[in-house]
């Protein structure tokens, strides 16, 4: 009892005490602020990557596709572990406003809306036709016409507060896309001066999906024309990618694996097939490892700034350590007195790795406080710092987030509070353990000078 | 004075062939040197010597805050020597009651707080649960006992010398030590305020408690009832 008496009284009676839980509460909050966001952003890019590709892509890089996706779209729909299927074409096109002189390399993906928004969260980023993903396509001055979505950025300008202004209605602007089909042999379908296929289509809706690489250069269109711009429609008609849902109760990693081997009996069942051998390049992925060249950066990163936060925490260890080291320095004279009233000395290593556990969690405290507490206005200082003095921390015309994010994650804040105190007991080991070994006689004699 | 031809039946401490020495760089400096010395039960026993004599390396030896190069310490008959650390513990918290020459109390408690201390370090958070209402029940009285009721919630430093060390005084008490030893308790100290402590020891020896009392003062000296002389590491008398 005495232990947790003394504990106490030294936190909060000691000034050096203060000094060391501030440090303490000063690499908490740091820590806190830069993992919330940094942990924010890479959760909203993976979240974005997840509802961009769906749980499962099967799928070729090549770009003449593979053949029999119809037949496989049917054997994966009766499966019971599955909710959607999304046949995919993906491709480069040339892509030009009607009259203009230069045209834009793009990235074009043909879907079919509905079945696409049951894999993806595709129509979550429509903007007109949020509500009926199925109209997609259907150009408000004529449904008649084949429309395409733009990537937001690709269509609208991103102003500093990083918002877009929307039209009320898609104005009726025809927009010609030059593809270069391919035969299934991989040859241009297409010979001598017409090896281009171009059809015009009207914008009829843009995609907000916050990936910048996909915001400024993908342009989605209609399964069938993709199909027969890229050289896929005929009698063997071919696609890029099969995207997949998996039923709610469904583990990425098992569904996936089954998706595989249903993928490997499939290619055994065709394997006497005219264009079996494009099923060679098909794989099967999760989606993590479809979008990991993306992903793997910020994953980096992130992995980076934990290692300089292990960097921060053995400067707070370092910090404790001289602290402590004081403290047991100038409380000789109690650790004397404790021993000639019968104290052991594994109780003064306990005293003071009690002193040094209050401190860690009295300064996480503090430090998660005032981390929440910046967290909670961080957006609004910003926006007051960009009002006033046009600082932004990051510039919204050149990265596509919206708000800083600061919802602290549980996990993480348990294990920061947690580093802090272990740190603090580190820092606080040898000099208690230095402490115990005092011989009671010299304390109180040295202390009698 | 002890003599040899005395009985030993109750001697509550006993020192034989007691050997101390402290080495400062490359000198040894040997302290005490074969010193012989018992204390029996219900004495008030002064131990005087010049400064350097060895007289407090005695009491921490007694007190086992130190252990000799040499000799057998008996408490009760049990050697010291062969008492094991937790027992060692043991006895200072519960056997022996110190008294410092700079009372030595901790600065963050209370007058009340420092006073049970003692009991509070020999017993678990558990047992402080258990026993808090008596050990406090005790602190009080010998508080009253030494006249600082009115204190209890001080702080040290806002204490008197004299008041200081009678707070010393009852820590030491707390556990109901079998011998209390103070080591130069009146050094620091007026001769009016010293006078005042010397009383409070002769009151509780009236009690019945065994004390040894080391100081550099003969005229404090006689105040106990028995005197012994340390002269070159040795009792001379």
């Amino acid at each position: 009892m005495y232990k947790i008496l003394l504990s106490f009284r030294y936190l909060l009676k000691r000034r050096i005490s203060y000094l060391a839980f501030l440090a303490v509460a000063l690499c908490v909050f740091i820590v806190l602020v830069v993992m919330t966001v940094m942990t924010g952003l890479v959760t909203d890019f993976r979240q974005k990557n997840h509802s961009f590709a769906g749980d499962c892509v099967v799928g070729t890089e090549s770009l003449v596709g593979f053949a029999y996706y119809e037949d496989f779209v049917k054997v994966l729909e009766q499966s019971g572990f599955i909710e959607a299927v999304s046949p995919v074409i993906k491709s480069y096109a040339l892509i030009a406003r009607q009259g203009a002189q230069q045209s834009k390399g793009v990235e074009i993906m043909g879907i079919e809306p509905l079945s696409h928004s049951k894999v993806t969260g595709f129509a979550e980023t429509l903007y007109h036709h949020r509500e009926d993903a199925s109209r997609a396509f259907e150009p408000a001055f004529d449904v008649n016409r084949p429309g395409c979505v733009l990537g937001i950025d690709l269509w609208l300008r991103r102003d500093s507060s990083g918002g877009y202004s929307y039209e009320a209605v898609p104005s009726a602007t025809p927009l010609s896309v030059s593809c270069f089909p391919l035969t299934a042999k991989g040859a241009s379908a297409k010979g001598g001066a017409g090896e281009v296929s171009s059809k015009t289509f009207y914008y009829s809706d843009n995609s907000h999906s916050g990936l910048a690489r996909v915001d400024s250069s993908l342009v989605y269109l209609p399964f069938e024309w993709s199909q027969r711009l890229c050289g896929m429609a005929g009698a063997d008609k071919r696609a890029n990618a099969i995207h997949i849902k998996f039923r709610p109760n469904v583990k990425i990693e098992d569904g996936c694996e089954k998706v595989a081997l249903m993928w490997q009996s499939f290619k055994r069942e065709k394997a006497g097939e005219k264009l079996s051998n494009l099923l060679e390049t098909v794989t099967v992925q999760s989606w993590k490892d479809y979008r990991r060249s993306f992903i793997a950066a910020m994953e980096k990163e992130q992995a980076m700034i934990i290692v300089m936060f292990a960097l921060v925490g053995v400067t707070t260890v370092f910090i404790i350590f001289v602290v402590f080291y004081m403290i047991v320095s100038h409380k000789s004279k109690d650790i004397g007195i404790l021993k000639s009233i019968g104290v052991s000395n594994v109780n003064i290593i306990e005293l003071f790795s009690g002193f040094a556990f209050l401190l860690g969690l009295l300064g996480a405290a503090i430090g998660t406080f005032f981390g929440w507490l910046f967290l909670l206005k961080i957006n609004r200082v910003e926006n007051w710092l960009f009002e006033h003095f046009k600082f932004q921390l990051w510039d919204r015309t050149i990265y596509a987030i919206d708000d800083i994010p600061n919802q602290i994650e549980f996990k993480v804040l348990v294990v920061i509070i947690i580093s802090a105190i272990v740190a603090c007991l580190a820092g606080a080991l040898l000099p208690s353990r230095r402490a115990a070994r005092m011989r009671p006689v010299e304390t109180l004699q040295v202390s009698q000078l | 004075m002890f003599s040899k031809h005395m009985s030993n039946d109750d001697s509550i401490l006993k020192v034989e062939g007691l050997y101390k020495s402290y080495r400062m760089g490359a000198t040894k400096v040997s302290v005490l040197k074969g010193l012989v010395f018992a204390v029996k039960r219900g004495e008030f026993v002064a131990v005087v010597g010049v400064s350097g004599s060895g007289k407090s390396t005695l009491l921490h030896i007694l007190g086992a805050l130190d252990s000799p190069d040499k000799g057998v310490v008996e408490f009760e008959g049990r050697d010291l020597n062969r008492m094991a650390a937790g027992e060692l513990n043991r006895f200072r918290n519960k056997t022996v009651g110190f008294v410092f020459q700079f009372y030595h109390l901790l600065d963050e408690l209370s007058v009340m707080e420092n006073v049970f201390l003692p009991a509070m370090a020999g017993c678990g958070v558990v047992g402080w649960f258990m026993c808090r209402r008596k050990v406090k029940r005790r602190a009080e009285e010998l508080l009253e006992k030494l006249g600082l009721s009115d204190r209890a919630e001080h702080k040290p430093f806002q204490l008197s010398g004299g008041e200081r060390q009678r707070v010393a005084i009852a820590r030491a008490l707390m556990n109901e030590p079998k011998v209390l030893l103070a080591d130069e308790p009146t050094g620091n100290l007026d001769t009016a305020t010293g006078n005042g402590i010397l009383r409070v020891f002769e009151g509780l020896n009236t009690a019945g408690q065994t004390i040894v009392m080391v100081t550099h003062d003969e005229a404090i000296a006689h105040r106990a009832g028995r005197i012994v002389t340390l002269v070159n590491g040795k009792i001379e008398n």
